[in-house]
């Protein structure tokens, strides 16, 4: 089996958010709680949740803009939080970001050519003479005309101005890319042309992605895992087509028969879910999906209040956090019918 | 016109007159709304499907114009009206759910104080009366316990709950018609289903006609009886629903509908489909087809002329593929 490119083992972040008169703190905002994931080389990893799981702190915390409460992060087989400073820095310029909104990740007083060199100018990555050439290379390289370089942001569309940003991170030479919902923003006839550029750009130069996304429909199409979050948890990873195929836990189900289908004599009869995603500030201590589950009932001796149900394999690659699977201890119980 | 057509508009346009010249924003736009019908506006940013609705609620703000056309409700010309007219016209006729529930309820008053505004206002109702009113509607859309949840501030629920109220509000006085703008855009998948299913059982229930502006064409497929499509501030394609989806027709509507990642079970992955370009810029619209440079039927007419919306199949197309007199060789 190949080296995973990246291991998050057990991590955390919580946020404080209320502190009593000591500066102790009394309420914790669980973002991300006790996750682990491996990301092999080369592949897209799809990271899907709705807002306010902690897709997004996963995000920031392994191009190191947050630093994680508990767990380890581990990068090309070194663990981050070992290194030094240096070190670190050199190591997280191999991990870039693309953004969600096109219009505010972009400094409206640069122009694009200045946006996208500018980190390999900090960095000193290359000689000042060979800049402008990797550049123009970059600006071709996402589809954009390297005479666009002395143009603004303002002067771009949506779609364009995604592509800068693109260009920004590749800048870096990175080996992984973590796209945070990339084409939220946009249209839906350009979010075809920059997903089908970022699969392009991943075969062109063997980039592994992380990709961010709310909707199961988006990264059907790139990813080769999928994993899907719900209030700081991963409760589902599978390849794939067998995620689609075959979804097993009752908020992976819930979340697939949500998107709208093109097709009205296919207007299906969807499960719709009661209530809201529940609040990540001082969650109760079973599973984080009991209050909304409406799949309780086929569970006969279940403790999903009470108890969290463990991240476990019940076929080969297809991981699932829910007592009505697999063995919580060891296989007995089968997949019930509902 | 027919009876049960509520609101009919005819050749309506809309300028936005700007330093650096004159937007169309809307151009020569046509359709109706019949009882207890949706109809839903589709088109990307830019194509005038918001503005259209602004229009129609006479809540557009300078620069923007209507410099030309008629929107009749029930068949009176709501453009001819006063402003206090028109005020008895929103509300309790037509009422609106916007886009942005964070932003478009006021978050100083309670959601007890904003509706039960609209609803004295409109409905004439004593202060108790009117808050019992409030609850009903508060029930009506799904809020658990209203009784409690009346007193809230906005920023005391979460997107989908305020979208829900934004509902309710609308839905207070009990409007023939409603124009949902983009209702579920900012919302989680999860959520955007909860609306969607409430717009459909809301319409059952109290038969009332909506008219739902949107980009997202799978919420089109869930919830439209016809739809018209929207590019550059035209109509180009106006259908049922059932035939936009099963036959596209329009080459805009059709590379629109290929572009959506499906969610069918394929073994390999093909590349996307693409519309190439981008929408041309408003300030400077080509003279033909304002579809021409992207399309992949181009033909040397589109670039010169502009296609008038033919009638073909019992839809209506704007496209030169559809000219009757073009021949059958043109169109294969």
């Amino acid at each position: 089996m190949t080296e995973p490119l990246v291991q998050l083992k057990h991590l955390s972040k919580f946020f404080p958010v209320d502190t009593d008169l000591l500066g102790r703190t009394t309420s914790l905002l669980k973002a991300v709680d006790d996750l682990s994931l491996d990301i092999l080389p080369g592949e897209a990893f799809g990271l899907v949740g709705e807002s306010g799981c902690g897709k997004t702190t996963v995000g920031k915390m392994l191009v190191n803009l947050y630093t994680p409460t508990a767990g380890e992060i581990w990068y090309e087989g070194r663990n981050v939080a070992s290194l030094s400073a240096r070190q670190r820095r050199k190591l997280c310029c191999g991990i870039q970001l693309i953004f969600q909104d096109p219009y505010s990740s972009l400094n409206p007083r640069m122009t694009v050519g200045d946006i996208v060199s500018e980190p390999i100018r900090i960095n000193n990555l290359l000689p000042r003479e060979q800049i402008a050439d990797r550049v123009g290379y970059l600006f071709n390289a996402v589809g954009l005309s390297a005479n666009y370089r002395n143009r603004f942001p303002h002067e771009f569309s949506g779609g364009q101005r995604q592509r800068v940003g693109i260009a920004r991170a590749l800048a870096m030479q990175p080996r992984l890319i973590v796209c945070d919902e990339p084409v939220s923003a946009l249209d839906v006839s350009i979010q075809a042309q920059v997903l089908n550029l970022l699969s392009d750009l991943r075969e062109e130069f063997g980039l592994t992605y992380l990709f961010i996304a709310h909707g199961l429909n988006v990264v059907k199409h790139i990813s080769d895992r999928v994993g899907v979050m719900y209030l700081g948890r991963l409760v589902e990873v599978a390849p794939k087509r067998e995620l689609y195929r075959n979804p097993l836990h009752p908020y992976t189900k819930a979340l697939l028969s949500a998107i709208p289908v093109t097709n009205p004599a296919q207007r299906r009869k969807r499960i719709l879910l009661e209530g809201d995603v529940s609040s990540p500030i001082d969650p109760a201590p079973g599973c984080r999906f009991a209050s909304r589950c409406y799949a309780r009932s086929g569970c006969t001796s279940c403790d999903c209040e009470t108890n969290m149900p463990e991240l476990v394999e019940v076929s080969p690659d297809h991981f699932v956090s829910c007592y009505l699977f697999g063995s919580q201890d060891n296989g007995s119980r089968l997949a019930p019918r509902f | 016109m027919t009876d049960d057509m509520l609101l009919e508009v005819r050749d309506l346009t809309t300028d936005f007159e700007m330093k650096r010249g004159t937007v169309h924003a809307v151009i020569d736009m046509s359709f109706s709304v019949a009882k207890g019908e949706v109809l839903a506006i589709v088109g990307e940013s830019g194509s005038g499907k918001s503005v259209t609705s602004l229009s129609v609620m006479g809540l557009l703000q300078p620069p923007g114009r209507v410099v030309r056309g008629e929107i009749l409700y029930k068949g009176k010309d709501l453009l001819a009206l006063s402003k206090h007219e028109m005020r008895d016209i929103r509300g309790n006729h037509i009422s609106m759910i916007f886009q942005e529930p964070m932003t478009s309820l006021n978050p100083v008053l309670t959601i007890e104080d904003q509706l039960t505004e609209s609803i004295r206002t409109h409905m004439k109702l004593d202060k108790h009366a009117a808050a019992a009113r409030a609850i009903d509607m508060l029930h009506l859309v799904g809020i658990p316990s209203p009784e409690k949840r009346i007193k809230d501030y906005p920023h005391q629920m979460s997107g989908g709950m305020r979208q829900r109220v934004m509902t309710a509000i609308a839905l207070s006085c009990d409007p023939d018609l409603l124009i949902a703008d983009e209702p579920t855009t900012a919302l989680d998948v999860t959520i955007q289903a909860q609306i969607l299913a409430l717009i459909n059982e809301l319409r059952d229930k109290i038969g009332m006609a909506v008219l739902l502006i949107t980009h997202d064409l799978g919420v089109v497929a869930e919830t439209a009886d016809r739809v018209v499509v929207m590019y550059c501030g035209q109509v180009v394609e106006q259908a049922t629903a059932a035939q936009v989806f099963e036959r596209p027709m329009h080459p805009y509507t059709l590379g629109l509908l290929e572009s959506i990642p499906t969610m069918e079970d394929t073994e390999v992955d093909e590349p996307l489909y693409m519309i190439p370009g981008m929408v041309p810029n408003p300030l400077n619209m080509p003279r033909g087809c304002a579809f021409a440079a992207r399309c992949a039927r181009r033909m040397d007419r589109c670039v010169s002329e502009m296609p008038p919306l033919y009638a073909a199949e019992d839809r209506k197309l704007r496209c030169f593929l559809f000219d009757p007199e073009a021949g059958e060789e043109a169109r294969s």
